[in-house]
Formats: C-alpha cells, structure tokens, sequence
C-alpha cells in the first residue's frame, strides 16, 4: 500500500482505515461488556428466584427454631449452627496450617527435586474430588483415629479439602510481592523472618486471606465430606442456642439438611428448601463480608 | 603493595558459577581504604553478580557456587559467622531505585530496626543523619511519614541510598545508580558520594564511563566476567591504556 501524499488541513480526517479501526474498538468492547452482563444475569436470577421462593418461610423463626414434624415444618437452628461449627473449626485448623505451610515453600525452601514433588503434591491435590476426601476423612479420622462420626471428623475433611488451595493461592499471594523488595531487604542485612514479617506479609495478606475467604463457601457447601464422617438427618437441639453442639456429637449441616429436605422427605412445603438455600448463601455473605472488613482494616493499619 | 591494613576488600581468584556456567572467571583485585573504585564494562560482564558475591545476597540466587577468597577488612566473607552484620557493613545501591512499602522514615529505620536498634530518639537522629547525607532532607524533611514509594524516581534513588548509609556501613556499593534518574539528581548525587568517601570506601558500578572518569581514583574495566584492565583512573582513560580494548571500550568503539 502506497501512503499518499496529505494534503495540509486534512491532516486529521477521518479516513476508512481509521474507521475501520474505530469499529473494530467497539465491538472488542461490546463483546467484553456483553461477556460481564452474561455472568450478571445468572447470579441476579438466581438470588432472585431463591428470594422469590423462599418468601413464605423466611422469618426469623425459620432461623432459630427447630425442625418439627419431620423437616415439613419449623426452622433450620441446628444445621445453622452446624454449619457454623464445621466451618470455623475447619478453617481453624487449615488456614494456618496452609498459610504457614505457604510461606515456607515460597520464602525459604529451595528450588529441589523434593519441593518440586511437593509442590506436585499440592497442585494435585487441590483437584480431587470431594468425595474421594469425604472417604479419607471416613477412613482416617471416623476409624483410624477413632474420633467416630463426629464435628471434629467432618471439620477435619473439611480442612484436609481445603488446605491444598489455601497453600496454593497463599503462595500466588507472596509471590505477587516483587523480588526486589525481598532484596532490598537482604541488602541491609535483614534475615529472611524480619523481611517476611515487615515486607512480605503486609504487602499480600489481602491476597492471602482472599483464598481462605473462598475457602470459606466451599467449607460451608459441601455435602459429601461431611455426609460420611458427621453430619446426621435430624439431630436435637436446644432452639436459638449457638453453643449447642460437643466436638464428639454428631451435627446437622445447612447443605445436608438442603439435600435431605429436597430429596428425601416427601411433601416438604417447598419455601422450605428454598428458605434453607437462603440462609446457606446469607451466612456465605455474613462470613465474607466480616473476612473483607478484616481485610480493609488490616490494609489501613500502617504496621502490623 | 600497601599493607593489608589499607585494604578495604580484598578479591583473590574469584570464580563465580551460576550452575554449570561460569560468569566469574577467577579475578583478582584489591579496594583501598577510603577510595572511590569504579568497575566499567558491557553488560554480562559480571559486575553486579561481584558485588552480590561481595555481601553474599549470592546465597539466595539457586545454584551459584563461588569458589576463592573475598577478605574484608580482613575477614573472609564465606566463612563469616554472622552474614547478617557483613552485609550491614556493605551498603548495596541497587539499579532501580526500591523504597519499600513503608513510610520514608521506616524506610531509613528498617535497618537499624532489624539490627536491634528501637531507641525512638536514636532513630530520628540516625534517620534526619542519613537524609541529609543522602541530600534528601531538606525534601522531605515535612512529610516524614508519607510512603517512600510515593516518592520521585530521582527522591526514591536517594532514598535507597540513605537506608543503604541508615547501617554505617564501611564501604557503599553503587550499581548503575543512575540508569533511572535524571543528569541534575545524578549530578547531586556524585557529590553526595564525593562528601562520602572522606569517610567510607566505595566501590561504584557504573555503565556511565564518564561517570567513574570524573569520581573514581581507581578503574576497573571487568568485560566477561575478567579483568581487562585496572589501574589509575588517568590511565585507564588515557589514550594509552594497557590493553586496546580498555581504549575502544572507553572511547565508544567497542564491538
């Protein structure tokens, strides 16, 4: 293609190449935009529908009563608190387990063969499937360590589940934090723990408590780990009481009592299960907004 | 040769392998007290790698071996006991300027801090010290606690260069300070390093050559990872250097 000589004053003319250009801008923009309301519309039906559904049901005493009459009527208290229990205990003992175990693969293990596996391990691991953990958990906690069907046994799964991506984003996390820093750091005669602790961690701890924040939806939705290792059909308990279960007794669990609800008692109303969906997604909500406060106020603390 | 006394450092047969590849071919050089000694050459020569050598940040590069000796002020930089109080008596300059994260007085009291200094009306002494020696002070003396990241590329380079003074060191390593900053900061800073070395050593890695032309008693010019030639800076700038490459690399006609 030969360029043309311009003429002066038409220097800025729109010609067809740059219109074609110009269209070519838009429609990359428009398919993005297009592709984020895609993603929109499901998530805002599906809150919808829940809501929509479950109206009937959803008070406060659905909340902290207890089920009666066999799940057709009552509330949910038990597999709230349940849930609760597995999840903070779960997380308890895998997030600083993970994160500690992160930061040691990522600032002072060497580039090895064996940490190479390791890493292998992780990577592998964050990939089995729930109930493949739900029967190690069976086999491990339930009977080799005798802590039988139990919220320690099902808290333990969750933790063994979640633990391999907590390390993994943990590690993603301080990876962000540029080299140099660490250099910088070394250069003045900083050892590894004091560059960690003033530079590392303050500068990926959103990141890092981002991946256990996610973890914390998985721990509170997965039915298979703790179907096989504590989590029961019914189990009494003293309504609106939040303290109301032993480590050793077995519990109810919001996405068990979802499951059993839809598809094991017959003529449940049907805002039952729905209201049931509602609180399981609310306390979701509850837990990660309380995680992300964490998160802006640890972020506006100059030192820590 | 002097005695050892007025050696500051003190290379013997340095070799220095990243894996199986060697950079540093087995050099030898000595560093006076209270000098400014400059290292010219291309890049790949295997400057910076000497001066991670010198303070040992080698040891966090995965698969570096070094082999020979590195005496400082007469002790063995390998064999030391404590790396940690080494590398506070070597300041290192890196190219790019780093202000850490944290506010410009944390940045010069990091430190310190991490030496075990908490004494708050020490540290602002020592920090107001180091500013001013770094001839920043009087730019930020206002804003002590704003972030030093915050700061110009020209600021954040005299920054590093106070938090590298902020350990008294005895000998500041520069490498390539001036590659991100501009002729009139570079400017200030030359003096600022002038004024220092009536009192420390420094060893000053430079691309510039006129840079170590105008600084330095001392050149050396370092060219795949061996010494071509050291000696008086007059000489290595001269129109007759020991060795031609010496002369077409400071002329510019190095290919």
């Amino acid at each position: 293609m030969t360029v043309a000589a311009i003429e002066p004053g038409k220097r800025f003319v729109r010609t067809r190449h740059v219109a074609r250009k110009e269209r070519q801008q838009s429609v990359a923009k428009w398919i993005f935009f297009s592709m984020t309301v895609a993603m929109i519309i499901p998530l805002v039906a599906i809150v919808a529908y829940l809501l929509w559904k479950a109206a009937p049901s959803l008070n406060w005493q659905f909340l902290v009563d207890v089920p009666k009459r066999g799940m057709r009527e009552g509330g949910i208290w038990p597999a709230f608190t349940g849930t609760l229990y597995l999840v903070v205990i779960s997380l308890a003992v895998s997030a600083p387990i993970g994160v500690l175990a992160a930061i040691y693969l990522n600032e002072y293990a060497k580039d090895n063969w064996l940490n190479r596996l390791i890493n292998l391990a992780v990577i592998n691991l964050a990939g089995v499937p729930s109930i493949v953990h739900a029967l190690f958990g069976l086999g491990a906690f339930v009977y080799a360590a005798k802590l039988g069907y139990s919220i320690l046994s099902a808290s333990l799964t969750l933790a063994i589940m979640t633990l391999p991506v907590i390390i993994a984003s943990t590690r993603e996390a301080l990876a962000s934090v540029p080299m140099s820093f660490r250099e910088a750091c070394w250069n003045v005669g900083a050892t590894r723990w004091q560059t960690i602790r003033s530079i590392v961690l303050p500068n990926s701890i959103s990141g890092i408590l981002t991946g256990v924040i996610l973890q914390v939806s998985r721990a509170a939705g997965e039915t298979a780990p703790i179907m096989f290792t504590g989590a029961v059909f019914f189990k009494a308990v003293e309504k609106g009481k939040l303290f109301s279960y032993g480590l050793d007794d077995q519990c109810m669990a919001l996405s068990m009592h979802l499951y059993t609800v839809s598809t094991q008692v017959p003529n449940v109303k049907e805002s039952i299960p729905f209201a049931t969906a509602v609180v399981l997604l609310g306390t979701v909500l509850l837990v990660n907004v309380s995680a992300i406060g964490l998160r802006v106020w640890l972020r506006n603390r100059k030192k820590w | 040769m002097s005695a050892p006394s007025d050696k500051t450092i003190v290379v013997q047969d340095l070799r220095l392998a990243y894996g199986t590849r060697e950079v540093i071919h087995g050099i030898s050089f000595e560093v006076g007290r209270n000098e400014i000694f400059a290292i010219i050459g291309p890049a790949q020569s295997g400057k910076s790698s000497l001066l991670r050598c010198l303070n040992r940040t080698i040891d966090f590069v995965a698969g570096a071996t070094m082999t020979g000796t590195i005496l400082f002020e007469g002790e063995n930089v390998r064999k030391t006991r404590d790396v940690f109080a080494l590398r506070r008596k070597i300041g290192m300059v890196a190219p790019l300027p780093v202000g850490l994260p944290l506010t410009i007085y944390d940045n010069v009291a990091f430190a310190p801090r991490c030496a075990g200094m908490h004494d708050k009306h020490e540290l602002d002494g020592l920090v107001e010290r180091c500013l001013r020696q770094a001839a920043l002070w009087d730019e930020v003396k206002d804003r002590l606690g704003s972030l030093g990241t915050a700061l110009s590329g020209g600021q954040q380079q005299r920054l590093t260069i106070a938090r590298a003074l902020s350990h008294q060191p005895d000998v500041l390593c520069l490498d390539e300070f001036s590659i991100a900053i501009d002729p009139v900061t570079t400017m200030r800073i030359e003096d600022v390093l002038k004024e220092l070395s009536r009192e420390i050593t420094i060893v000053l890695v430079t691309n510039l050559v006129q840079q170590a032309r105008r600084l330095a008693r001392r050149t050396m010019f370092m060219w795949k990872g061996e010494i071509v030639e050291l000696g008086a800076t007059e000489v290595v700038f001269s129109e007759a250097p020991a060795d031609r490459r010496t002369y077409d690399y400071v002329h510019g006609i190095f290919g």
